[in-house]
């Protein structure tokens, strides 16, 4: 379970001045800020802003763009499911379809407990051993719904 | 202690290696490789001898005290093992086989031989060799290396650039990851060598954020190379991470990506190698294509040309993926035909059924039927039959699988994907995706099918990127080998 920093602008400033020395800053930058806390909050944006010289449409037109770049925190678990062609091949579609049922969420959805976010992903590089996912970060293979249940009953 | 190699390749991860290898560690010395590519056999365990390395797997918990007896039943010398013995390993020569964090290691298989040479024999002559061995872009879109190089180090500029697309986002390939994982040091020699050749001292790996277990990897060798001297001095190299965009793996998109901006692609030209990152001249190559150069360098370009056939030279790291009985990475020199790979190699299908359909080259690749597998792993056979190579993924389906939906998901994959720089990417992609619903509902289906070749055709030609510009690989080639999938039986009647 990733465990993620309340909003402070301080400290988001910290994060922001970390990476700022670097060429072409914005995605570490971004990228520093959804770790610290687990999203790009609406409110850093400003300051990414000022660092990198652009406006604020310009930033949030990064921001949206990126598909990982998330603008509300997660749940206590993030399970990222592959919908991608190799894991279709070995069922995916099916994995997809019992775990929304199952969890009660849409792609995207976080469940009404807070417990899980899911979200999709095309390709994790493990298509020898699909239906893959990430939990957490951590890898998954050869699942079906039940290894899925299981996985998130036991994870930490 | 009795020496025990355990792959730490995430492939192996995800099957328990890492049990495994520490229920070794109290009775033997336990290294840790990267993955020979036999992902059916992992976690694949294997036990130095005098005659070589004894292969054992998949290995469960049980299995580990027969095997420290060496009572077990074995799979023989790892090199014997047929799926091994019919490769040729150029690039992945060492994957599996040292430990990606020992430089020493590295250096015992030959490793920073090449860079040595390079120096040698001064950047000219080193491009001139990259020129002759006939290397061509893994990325995908198959461009001769070595006049990407001349190009970018005859162009003007203080600074030049070297950057590695690790971006590797086509389902069904893994073989950049896996030589991250397995022999990243080969990846750093590679971009050192194009350094040296084009006169650039940074370079840059752009891998992308579904790896993270890659990215840890590269960024530990990394710092192994930087203490040694191997990095830092003339030239060194910093790792960024994508965002979840297929996109960016354009080499343009990833340019804007690096440079912090959206991932949008840019019309070339200018090319790269003219004005690229940071309107520097750039090389932008693929994770293959640089960790194949030291190899070249020192096994010789005419070896490496003499394998392969018509102008696909050299060997290209297969990857077998989805319904297939023994997946994994098979290298050899291009020529092997489609069947050979599919069938003898790969062992058909996981599930047992009869393969129906293979999707080769990723999303944008075309759907080939059992009737295309004599056609040869070569960039310009499967052009001819509108199909594509690309980075070398193979993925497998069996009979249970639908084609228009297989057509639905690439024009799905397009809509979430697209820059959005091009209306027919942009819009035409959900218009795709509505009119093959139209179809699969049996509503109008002669008259929707014609729509959705027309849309195809402008995708083709209308497109600034190969990301809506190939789409209708897969799309055309479900509707082409497999129209029974778009006759649905009640939209007949109904018609
Ligand atoms: C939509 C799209 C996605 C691509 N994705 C990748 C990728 O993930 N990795 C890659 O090396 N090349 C990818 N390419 C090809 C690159 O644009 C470029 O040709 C390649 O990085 C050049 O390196 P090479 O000459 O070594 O192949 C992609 C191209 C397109 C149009
Ligand atoms: S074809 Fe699609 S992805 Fe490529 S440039 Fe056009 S809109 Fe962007
Ligand atoms: S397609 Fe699912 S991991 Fe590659």
């Amino acid at each position: 379970m990733a465990v993620y920093e309340p909003w402070n602008e301080a400290r988001a400033a910290e994060i922001i001045a970390s990476q700022a020395g670097l060429e072409g800053a914005a995605l570490p930058i971004l990228h520093a800020l959804q770790h610290a806390f687990g999203c790009v909050p609406t409110e850093a944006v400003p300051t990414v802003a000022k660092v990198l010289n652009l406006t604020r449409a310009e930033v949030h037109g990064i921001v949206t763009f990126y598909h990982e770049f998330r603008r509300t925190p997660p749940g206590r678990h993030v399970l990222r499911l592959c919908r991608a062609e190799a894991c279709q091949a070995v069922g995916a579609d099916k994995v997809a379809a019992d775990v929304r049922a199952n969890l009660g969420v849409d792609w995207h959805g976080t469940t009404s407990d807070g417990a899980v976010t899911l979200e999709p992903v095309f390709c994790l590089g493990l298509c020898a051993v699909g239906p893959a996912a990430l939990l957490d970060g951590a890898p998954l293979g050869r699942l079906d719904a039940a290894t899925v249940a299981a996985a998130l009953e036991t994870a930490p | 202690m009795t020496r025990v190699f355990v792959s730490r390749d995430i492939f192996s991860v995800v099957l328990g290696a890492n049990a495994v290898a520490a229920a070794f560690a109290p009775h033997a010395t336990v290294v840790r490789t990267g993955s020979r590519g036999m992902v059916w056999l992992e976690p694949l365990v294997e036990v130095e001898t005098p005659t070589g390395r004894i292969a054992y797997g998949p290995v469960t918990l049980a299995d580990v005290p027969a095997i420290l007896a060496g009572t077990a039943p074995s799979l023989g010398l790892t090199d014997e093992i047929p799926f091994m013995k019919r490769q040729t390993r150029v690039t992945f020569a060492r994957c599996g086989v040292v430990d990606p964090f020992s430089l020493a290691d590295y250096e015992a298989h030959g490793g920073l031989a090449a860079l040595r040479k390079a120096r040698e024999l001064g950047a000219a002559a080193t491009i001139d060799l990259v020129l002759k061995s006939g290397l061509r872009g893994r990325g995908g879109a198959g461009f001769p290396t070595g006049i990407k190089w001349k190009t970018t180090a005859d162009a003007d500029g203080d600074r030049k650039y070297i950057v590695c697309n690790a971006d590797e986002g086509d389902s069904g390939t893994f073989a950049d990851r896996m030589l991250m994982e397995g022999d990243p040091f080969s990846l750093i020699e590679g971009m050192a060598i194009a350094g040296f050749c084009v006169g650039a001292t940074k370079g840059y790996v752009y891998t992308r954020s579904e790896y993270p277990h890659a990215i840890a990897t590269f960024d530990t060798a990394l710092a192994v190379a930087r203490r040694a001297g191997v990095l830092g001095n003339d030239f060194d190299i910093e790792q960024r991470v994508g965002a979840g965009a297929y996109v960016c793996g354009e080499e343009t998109a990833l340019l804007e990506s690096l440079e912090g901006k959206r991932g949008q692609v840019r019309a070339k030209p200018p090319l790269p190698a003219h004005k690229g990152l940071f309107g520097c001249p750039t090389v932008v190559n693929n994770v293959i294509t640089l960790a194949t150069v030291p190899a070249i360098l020192t096994g010789g370009a005419e070896a490496y040309q003499a394998l392969g056939i018509g102008r696909s030279r050299g060997t290209m790291p297969v990857q077998l993926a989805g319904n297939v009985k023994h997946g994994g990475l098979f290298e050899a020199g291009f020529g092997v035909s489609l069947g050979e790979l599919v069938i003898d190699i790969g062992g058909g299908t996981l599930s047992g059924r009869p393969v129906r359909a293979v999707q080769v080259g990723g999303p944008l690749g075309a759907y080939f039927p059992p009737s295309l597998f004599d056609t040869p792993f070569d960039y310009e056979a499967f052009a001819a039959r509108d199909g594509l190579v690309g980075h070398g993924g193979i993925v497998v389906f069996d009979d249970t699988v639908d084609l228009a939906r297989q057509a639905r998901f690439a024009m799905e994959f397009c809509a979430v994907e697209s820059c959005g720089k091009c209306t027919p990417c942009r819009i035409g992609s959900t218009r795709g995706m509505e009119t093959i619903d139209k179809i699969a509902a049996g509503e109008k289906v002669a008259a929707n099918t014609e729509l959705l070749r027309d849309l195809c055709h402008t995708l083709k030609f209308g497109s600034l990127c190969a990301l809506g510009g190939f789409i209708p690989y897969p799309v055309l080639s479900a509707l082409d080998h497999f129209p029974e999938d778009f006759l649905n039986p009640q939209g007949i009647a109904a018609e």
